[in-house]
């Protein structure tokens, strides 16, 4: 497909790796000569400097015949006016990125309407909303949900005494009476989607699909303590913990946010309905954190503008026994060494607006026999779970699951049909009409047909 | 440096070259002509083994290159090539002295025509569609042609696209490298396939047709008869006259053409202003040639032929301009040095880089009045940024010193002073043939090994356009500090 990105940030950037990633045909726009230089010089795609909302701009850029155009400058209006111009001139999809506050009401859907937007993105409401999924599973480093909250993938660090350790795959499941699938597991940065001989150690990560209503007694079950998570802090006054905190509030969890800048902590103390226990200090600060006995809560989310006082704040609420702690890390390399550190789940806003876009565009391709309805990356975006809609021209109707032959490293990991939820075995058949999840490592699923080759 | 990464990409070429060596060998096996069979076959297979052996060792993970080497990785596979490339005329015994083939072989590459073969009809079928084949290969680049259709989709294949495409600014036409590499190599290859087929229709043999049509593809000029192509006929004269001014036309323009967009395509400054100095060296040397010819048919067509040969640096030539008006050679000399449009198979300073200079020289002048005035320089409506306008003045200031260098360097064969700068100047904008002693009729074989090798050089600094052999000859490329 042919997508044009104008604006080349944080996200903008984080969305063309993943487009060009998924080989489609990228062109981006800044208005920023350098920064275009800098892109062309190192990725696979066209650049145009100018401004995004000029028609000689887009024009230059091929918009009357892209598929997909997304606006991510770091204004909204500018965002709004360039997909308009867009779509006018003929772009198929756009998308706008929208983080006011006032774009995201309900009654902003008029604008959008209006505007002819295929779709708007908030990267802050929807990091906020993947902390929030996070919260609710507090020992998943990872949690996704597919539709009609149906199955759930969770992304799980086997620890030391856990009792998935030495024993096959296949003995494990007929020992738990809760149905599950680990679809992908990450031992020293190598995926290898394991059989049923394959026996875990310590330090792998491993990917897991269950049924939403049993995933709290699996964790249980599989030696994961659970602890619900009831008062949460959070450090950093940002749009992030805005959306995080009328979240918890509405789910009946005490919040607690520090905030450097006294500024900040009124407005966001005017904001919202519900005000939660505001605090305006230092969150790095050691006399700050003991006196509000920071140690005592269920969960820290460190959400600061700085990379580095998320990490130390972090292992330092890690260390002392916080039971859930999530850091956001927008810099790749601080995540990287974060991340063997072991400070619990890390977030980065961009890589989840990526993730969204990556789903969405996918969405897009003309396919026979499915349609992707939805899309996660996990384990480092090695792994994939992709959930399927099955249409009446499926090749493969009513065939059962043991007579067809799968790519590789693909698994039928769970099939919604109605309202019950599936997890197949080989007498199963996939009927039209169904939603099959289907979980893959090391390639990309486009249509179901990737998966199954006769 | 990734090293890793060099070698790798030069096996490739490699490997390549040995699989666009079995074209000559077929028409070898066709005409059965024994000597060249066995060259052919033995250069092949070496060149396969070699490259083969190249890219198996120098498996990496890491694909990341930059700019410098971009540049060090064209330089190093034009070189290897034409070191392949020579072997076929070594071991046939055709040209049996090692520099003499690999003057040839440059020559070729670098679509100079150039060459040290009293008589040319001695080499064989095969050898000569060897000799043209080299034109038309490194006439649209060989690196443009992996990065097309061979290399797998690099991020940073640009540099590579940079360092080899002619032409002071070289951006992208569509989103991926691959596409705006492949693009050229289409219509280049259809424009040739028309030209083989208008000769064919003149009553062309088919084996002149395709040679003659690879060589003026590539803007080369390797003859297959002794009087280059003075012998074909005057209708055969026409096509070749006129396909050569298109091959030396910016390919960008038939982009835009072949999309639709005829308004952008024709409003390219820089075909407007190649047309118009066309025009005007074929109207001066016309005027000059009148009175000598027989008819004006004949002093328009040798005019056309003699300018459209010089100016895309092709090289053909069907009137020794050697006996010509002073004015007339004159003419031809800054032919020579201007060349054809940025993104053609023509070599010499190129059309846009001389507009760029023009204007830089315009810009200096109100600067110089005015010292607060703000001067921006634009072309085709667009800005060209400071750092690609002092771009091209240095490279103008290096381009002189080399050929006065080379120029100087040629002396010590002790020819005359027309004869050492014409020789220099021809073989750095890949032209071919020169003044005096390197006229349209004679060859180089008279120069001494040594003033070959400063010429191939040149030959080679002229169609990379100097930087690429400079940076990979640099020691500082390749010590590690």
């Amino acid at each position: 497909m042919d997508i044009i990105v104008a604006g080349c940030g944080k996200i903008g950037k984080s969305i063309i790796r993943s487009m060009l990633k998924e080989n489609h045909n990228v062109t981006v726009i800044d208005i920023d000569r350098n920064v275009v230089a800098s892109m062309t010089d190192t990725l696979d795609v066209l650049g145009i400097v100018g401004n995004c909302t000029s028609y000689d701009v887009l024009k230059d850029a091929g918009v009357k015949s892209a598929d997909l155009f997304i606006a991510v400058t770091g204004v909204d209006e500018l965002n709004m006016l360039s997909c308009y111009v867009a779509k006018k001139m003929g772009a198929k999809h756009t998308v706008a990125r929208t983080r006011d506050y006032e774009y995201n009401r309900k009654s902003f859907d008029f604008v959008k309407d209006q505007l002819e937007l295929s779709m708007t993105i908030n990267p802050e409401l929807m990091t906020a909303q993947f902390i929030f999924n996070l919260l609710k599973l507090p020992s998943a480093t990872n949690v996704e949900m597919f539709s009609r909250n149906s199955f759930e993938v969770l992304e799980l660090n086997v620890n030391k005494n856990s009792p998935l350790i030495g024993v096959p795959l296949l003995e494990l499941r007929k020992k738990i009476p809760v149905n599950f699938i680990v679809f992908s597991v990450l031992r020293n940065g190598e995926l290898t989607v394991p059989n049923g001989s394959f026996v875990l150690c310590e330090s792998d990560k491993i990917g897991i699909i269950a049924q939403i209503t049993q995933s709290h007694t699996l964790l249980k079950l599989l030696g994961f303590e659970q602890k619900q998570v009831k008062d949460v802090v959070l450090v950093g006054a940002s749009k992030i913990a805005y959306y995080l905190s009328s979240l918890l509030i509405k789910s009946k969890n005490s919040v607690k946010i520090i905030e450097k800048d006294r500024q900040k902590c009124e407005d966001f103390a005017t904001r919202l309905e519900n005000v939660p226990t505001i605090i305006c200090g230092d969150g790095t600060s050691h006399e700050l954190l003991r006196e509000n006995r920071i140690t005592d809560a269920s969960a820290l989310v460190a959400l600061t503008n700085s990379d580095e006082a998320n990490i130390l704040m972090s292992y330092y609420a890690n260390s002392k026994g916080v039971g859930k702690v999530i850091t956001k890390v927008n810099n790749k390399e601080l995540g990287s060494i974060s991340e063997e550190l072991g400070v619990g789940s890390q977030i980065s806003p961009k890589t989840i607006v990526a993730n969204v876009l990556v789903r969405f565009a996918r969405g897009l391709e003309n396919v026979k026999g499915s349609k992707l309805e939805t899309l996660y990356r996990l384990l480092g975006g090695k792994a994939e779970a992709v959930e399927f809609l099955i249409l009446d021209d499926f090749k493969f109707k009513d065939v059962p699951i043991k007579n067809l032959r799968f790519n590789k490293n693909t698994l039928i990991a769970g099939i919604i049909r109605d309202r019950s939820c599936i997890i197949p075995c080989g007498e199963d058949v996939i009927k039209a009409g169904d939603h099959v999840i289907i979980s893959t490592a090391g390639q990309s699923l486009y249509d179901i047909y990737d998966a199954i080759l006769k | 440096m990734n090293n890793k990464m060099i070698w790798n990409i030069v096996g490739r070429v490699v490997r390549i070259e040995a699989i666009l060596l079995l074209l000559p060998l077929i028409t070898s096996i066709i005409y059965t002509e024994n000597f060249s069979v066995l060259a052919f076959l033995i250069t092949a297979v070496i060149a396969f083994i070699l490259g083969g052996l190249l890219v198996f060792f120098t498996k990496t993970s890491n694909h990341i290159i930059y700019a410098r080497e971009g540049f060090v990785i064209v330089a190093l596979a034009w070189i290897s090539m034409s070191i392949i490339g020579s072997l076929p005329f070594i071991i046939s015994g055709k040209i049996p002295s090692f520099i003499d083939a690999l003057f040839e072989t440059v020559s070729g590459f670098t679509t100079t025509g150039a060459s040290v073969v009293k008589d040319v009809t001695q080499l064989g079928y095969g050898l000569n569609l060897w000799r043209c084949f080299t034109h038309w290969i490194g006439g649209m680049g060989i690196l443009v042609f992996v990065v097309a259709f061979i290399s797998k989709t690099s991020d940073r294949s640009i540099h590579v696209l940079r360092a080899e495409m002619p032409g002071p600014i070289i951006d992208k036409i569509t989103p991926r490298s691959k596409d705006t590499a492949k693009i050229p190599y289409l219509i280049y290859s259809g424009l040739t396939i028309l030209l083989i087929v208008m000769l064919f229709l003149g009553k062309m043999p088919i084996y002149d047709s395709i040679v003659t049509a690879l060589a003026t593809a590539g803007t080369g000029g390797f003859g297959i008869y002794g009087d280059s192509v003075a012998s074909f006929s005057s209708y055969s004269q026409w096509v070749i006259a006129i396909f050569m001014l298109l091959f030396g036309v910016n390919f960008n323009v038939y982009f835009l053409i072949a999309i639709g967009k005829f308004k952008s395509a024709f409003k390219s400054a820089e075909l407007k202003v190649y047309i118009l100095i066309f025009v005007s060296a074929v109207i001066v040397v016309l005027l000059n040639i009148l009175k000598t010819c027989a008819n004006f048919e004949e002093a328009l067509r040798l005019s056309v032929f003699q300018v459209s040969s010089v100016m895309t640096t092709t090289g053909f030539s069907t009137a020794d301009y050697n006996l010509w008006s002073e004015m007339a050679k004159s003419t031809l000399l800054m032919l020579m040095i201007i060349g054809g449009s940025a993104g053609s198979s023509a070599g010499g300073l190129k059309v846009s880089r001389v507009m760029l200079l023009f204007k830089k020289i315009g810009a200096e002048f109100k600067r110089i009045i005015n010292p607060k005035r703000v001067n921006t320089i634009q072309l085709e409506g667009k800005r060209i940024d400071e750092a690609s306008v002092s771009g091209v003045t240095s490279y103008f200031a290096i381009y002189v010193v080399l050929i006065a260098i080379i120029a100087f360097l040629l002396s010590i064969d002790g020819f005359s002073f027309e004869t050492n700068l014409s020789a220099s100047i021809a073989c750095f904008n890949n032209i071919g043939p020169g003044f005096g002693a390197v006229g349209p009729i004679e060859t180089y074989a008279s120069f001494s090994p040594f003033s070959k090798i400063i010429l191939m050089i040149a030959m080679l600094l002229g169609r990379l356009e100097i930087y690429p052999l400079l940076i990979a000859l640099a020691p500082s490329t390749w010590l590690k500090k």
